[in-house]
């Protein structure tokens, strides 16, 4: 049924052709795929706009910063926290005209630009069957032994990799710089992103990845495997977030609000788990899917204002390079 | 009248080598035009520099002291199954980087079979994490093509030269001083620029097995300029230092390459008389054998991993192998129509310098000039329909430099050795290209056209700046995959991505040697 819905919907949205009203929706580039949640939001979203959205993807924040005012986005969705200072400078963007309130983070968001459609946090994730004392704590994981390989990813190139310097900041403060001398013989290498450093993970090459503590839930429901598990650490996490933002001069105002509020809306909220592998921004825990509630989460989360962050991250990362340059 | 003669080809080259340059040229222009004055280099930088400079340096030299007697070994052994074995020695180099580090970890990590075996004997294990795993990951990828180089140079050695020493019955020691060492001298110097320029450029594979942030390469900060901070002007700085960097060692190895004459034998069967002594035949075997395991291993690793995921590969998959393999083709075409006239152009000219124009393309970063364009375009139309051509034209320009080292060498020999006989026929300009050169260099064309495809299939290129759902390359796609936790799904890509890229080259490969002698 839902099918013939959606072929239904296909077959219209191209003999409407022009009448339809577009919004186009940049995104980043994972989105899109087939298995990303871009497919189901865009369905979801047409059945009830009478429009036809069009993503684009690419890379997200360079390329807004070369169209400048020409950008034909209407809707930008994707930005992480670290990048919303410097989207906010573009002056591209207008409120998200949503109520905060609605929103169900660990954190509280007082943004009125950026409105956070899923988060995580940063965790470092191992294999129960092959490490048998998993660290405690973050000063537990600076006290095992050598021999105990992780791999992290590199912060001048990486958004995971900035949130670990930041981690460490958050929890160390000044001494991060011995924190990162401490873990230094722990670390295998360094990856340009995130993907490389959980293929070497999955591979067996290291003990512990430093990835997000929603990264287990993909083990335990796409593939029925109940061994990666989440190091969880009493020092606290670190709170990684995605938005979504409106251009305030998009030629479809009205639709880019119905978009906004489309992303606050349980059909989007309950999507967001299973087709982005994170938590949904606005969905009390007990309406996640099924066994989503169980998974072990931090109770304690770490976060640096954009502000905060912008002052901090140049120092943090300088810190960083120099321990592990050594 | 002593005026020297026009060339009988080359002025075309010199409008393929001006496009070339106006490519680049303007990329730079364009970042240019929106660059603010940003923080300028600091010790990071420097460090950065330092560091790619020494392994570069250092990988070139080892691929190509690697490459000598692999290639020797190959040129002088006959055996069931070389010509399979040669092409698929060449498959690290089109190799994603991602792929191919992965498969080397398989074999060389932690647990991998290198440290299993060891561990079996009671040896000590090894760790690949340091400057040795850069180079050793750099030599896997680049000893294939300074192997193939080399290998061609040997080929071109007319038959003939092989039977006179033959029976003049010259010692293996003074084969090697008379026939094999002006052919080195010819080829290793150019084979190590290019290698030394390939290098200049990695990134994520010096990170990866780097071990780290010492690992720090000049690319990541390029990329860390225009990704992370959005500092265009210290990119472009960065940029410039790389192209500078390339330039000059490509200045230095081009000019002292010797331009030996190497007049044309009557293109026998090549037999080696002189290497039919039990002792060399080991020696081969053992080259051959210890090439072939180091080179293929990690491939095999690919393989295995592959063939597991290929049911989990999603259907999508195809259609972006689809986009591949058309940005492929149209690479080729676009690379043949610049790079034959430039070597044309660069093989009527005494001096090799030119060839440095070639390498230009390799050694700008494409993320520069893929950003560059995206400037220049975007004020007078969509960026976004020309994504496949842009990358398209951007894998040409990389394919340049190989296509030129390929090209030229024998290009130069056609043109000495008929130049008067062509003079006195009048046959120049098309005639001459018809009839005499595009001929006689079919296997280096056929071999080039298969690299530039092989090559641009694995490319993950400038696509991903602006690259639209329906137009994603099967790089792109595997690196979605692998970013969705999809790693099992990613192998199988990686897999048909080995399978097209091999295919399409050993299709053009062939159909340069059909018919022809190899």
């Amino acid at each position: 049924m839902r099918r013939t819905l959606l072929a239904t919907t296909l077959l219209l949205a191209t003999q409407a052709g022009a009448d339809t009203p577009v919004l186009t929706v940049y995104a980043g580039d994972y989105f899109t795929s087939e298995w990303g949640p871009g497919p189901m939001i865009e369905t979801g979203f047409e059945e009830i706009c009478g429009c036809d959205l069009q993503f684009a993807t690419g890379d997200l924040l360079p390329r807004l910063l070369l169209e400048g005012e020409r950008t034909k986005a209407d809707v930008v969705i994707g930005l992480t926290s670290d990048v919303t200072a410097k989207a906010r400078e573009t002056g591209l963007f207008a409120p998200h005209g949503q109520d905060n309130s609605a929103l169900t983070l660990p954190i509280e968001w007082t943004d009125d630009t950026f409105l956070p459609f899923n988060y995580g946090h940063t965790a470092f994730i191992y294999n129960e069957t092959t490490m048998d004392a998993p660290p405690a704590s973050f000063a537990d994981l600076l006290d095992m032994p050598d021999d105990v390989k992780i791999v992290i990813q590199d912060p001048r190139t990486s958004i995971s990799g900035l949130a670990l310097v930041l981690w460490v900041q958050a929890v160390y403060g000044e001494e991060a710089g011995d924190v990162w001398s401490k873990l230094a013989p722990k670390i295998l290498t360094v990856t340009k992103d995130w993907s490389a450093s959980y293929g070497m993970f999955t591979d067996g090459e290291v003990d512990m990845v430093l990835s997000y503590t929603t990264s287990p839930a993909y083990h335990m429901f796409a593939e029925e495997d109940f061994t990666k598990k989440a190091a969880i650490f009493p020092e606290g996490h670190y709170f990684m977030v995605e938005t979504v933002g409106k251009i305030a001069q998009t030629d479809q105002p009205e639709l880019a609000d119905a978009f906004m509020a489309y992303v606050l809306s349980n059909d989007f909220q309950r999507m967001i788990p299973t087709a982005n592998w994170s938590l949904p921004s606005a969905l009390p825990a007990d309406q996640w899917p099924e066994g989503w509630a169980q998974l072990p989460l931090p109770e304690k989360v770490l976060f640096y204002s954009e502000d905060e962050a912008a002052a901090l991250k140049d120092q943090a990362v300088e810190t960083w390079r120099n321990a592990l340059s050594q | 009248m002593a005026q020297r003669a026009q060339p009988i080809i080359g002025k075309t080259g010199i409008i393929a080598g001006g496009f070339v340059l106006a490519v680049v040229l303007l990329a730079f222009l364009g970042i240019g035009l929106r660059a603010d004055v940003g923080r300028g280099l600091g010790p990071a930088e420097w460090a950065a520099i330092r560091f790619t400079l020494l392994q570069s340096a250092l990988s070139a030299l080892i691929s190509v002291a690697c490459a000598i007697p692999l290639a020797r070994a190959l040129a002088r052994r006959r055996f069931i199954g070389r010509g399979v074995l040669i092409t698929l020695l060449g498959a690290p180099f089109i190799l994603p980087v991602i792929v191919a580090v992965l498969g080397l970890l398989t074999v060389f990590g932690r647990s991998g079979w290198a440290n299993v075996a060891l561990e079996a004997v009671g040896l000590p294990s090894i760790s690949i994490y340091g400057l040795h795993g850069v180079v050793l990951a750099h030599v896997f990828f680049n000893l294939p093509l300074a192997t193939r180089l080399l290998l061609q140079g040997w080929q071109s050695i007319p038959a003939e030269r092989f039977r006179l020493a033959a029976q003049l019955d010259l010692p293996p020691k003074m084969i090697q001083r008379t026939l094999e060492l002006p052919l080195l001298l010819q080829i290793a110097p150019g084979a190590t620029a290019l290698i030394f320029v390939i290098c200049l450029t990695s990134f994520a594979v010096a990170l990866t097995l780097g071990g780290g942030p010492r690992a720090t390469t000049i690319e990541l900060a390029i990329y860390q300029a225009f990704r992370f901070d959005f500092d265009l002007s210290r990119a472009a700085l960065l940029s410039f230092i790389q192209l500078g960097l390339a330039g000059g060692a490509a200045l230095v190895a081009l000019w002292i390459i010797p331009n030996i004459p190497v007049s044309a034998g009557l293109d026998r069967e090549l037999r080696r008389w002189d290497a039919r002594g039990g002792f060399q035949r080991l020696h081969d075997s053992a080259v051959i054998t210890l090439g072939s395991a180091f080179l293929l291993l990690p491939l095999f690793a690919i393989v295995l991993a592959g063939l597991q995921g290929l049911p989990q590969m999603p259907t999508g998959v195809w259609r972006t192998a689809g986009n591949s393999l058309g940005v492929a083709l149209l690479s080729i075409a676009v690379l043949l129509i610049i790079a034959l006239p430039m070597a044309g152009w660069i093989a009527s000219r005494r001096a090799g310098g030119a060839e440095a124009i070639g390498l230009i393309g390799l050694s700008a970063s494409p993320l520069m000039i893929g950003t560059g364009w995206f400037i220049l375009i975007n004020p007078i139309a969509d960026p976004v329909p020309l994504a496949l051509p842009v990358t398209a034209l951007i894998n040409a320009l990389m394919a340049l430099p190989f296509a030129l080292r390929i090209l030229v060498p024998p290009m130069r020999d056609v043109l000495s050795t008929y130049d008067r006989i062509s003079r006195s026929l009048g046959l120049a300009g098309w005639s001459a290209w018809r009839w005499l050169v595009l001929p006689r260099l079919r296997a280096q064309i056929g071999f080039t056209a298969g690299l530039t495809g092989a090559l641009s299939v694995g490319d993950l290129g400038v696509i991903a700046l602006f690259a639209d759902p329906d137009r994603a390359t099967l790089p792109l796609q595997m690196y979605r995959l692998m970013g969705a936790y999809r790693t099992e799904a990613a192998a199988g890509a990686a897999l048909l991505l080995l399978a097209m890229a091999l295919g399409l080259f050993w299709i053009c490969d062939k159909g340069g040697r059909w018919r022809a002698e190899a």
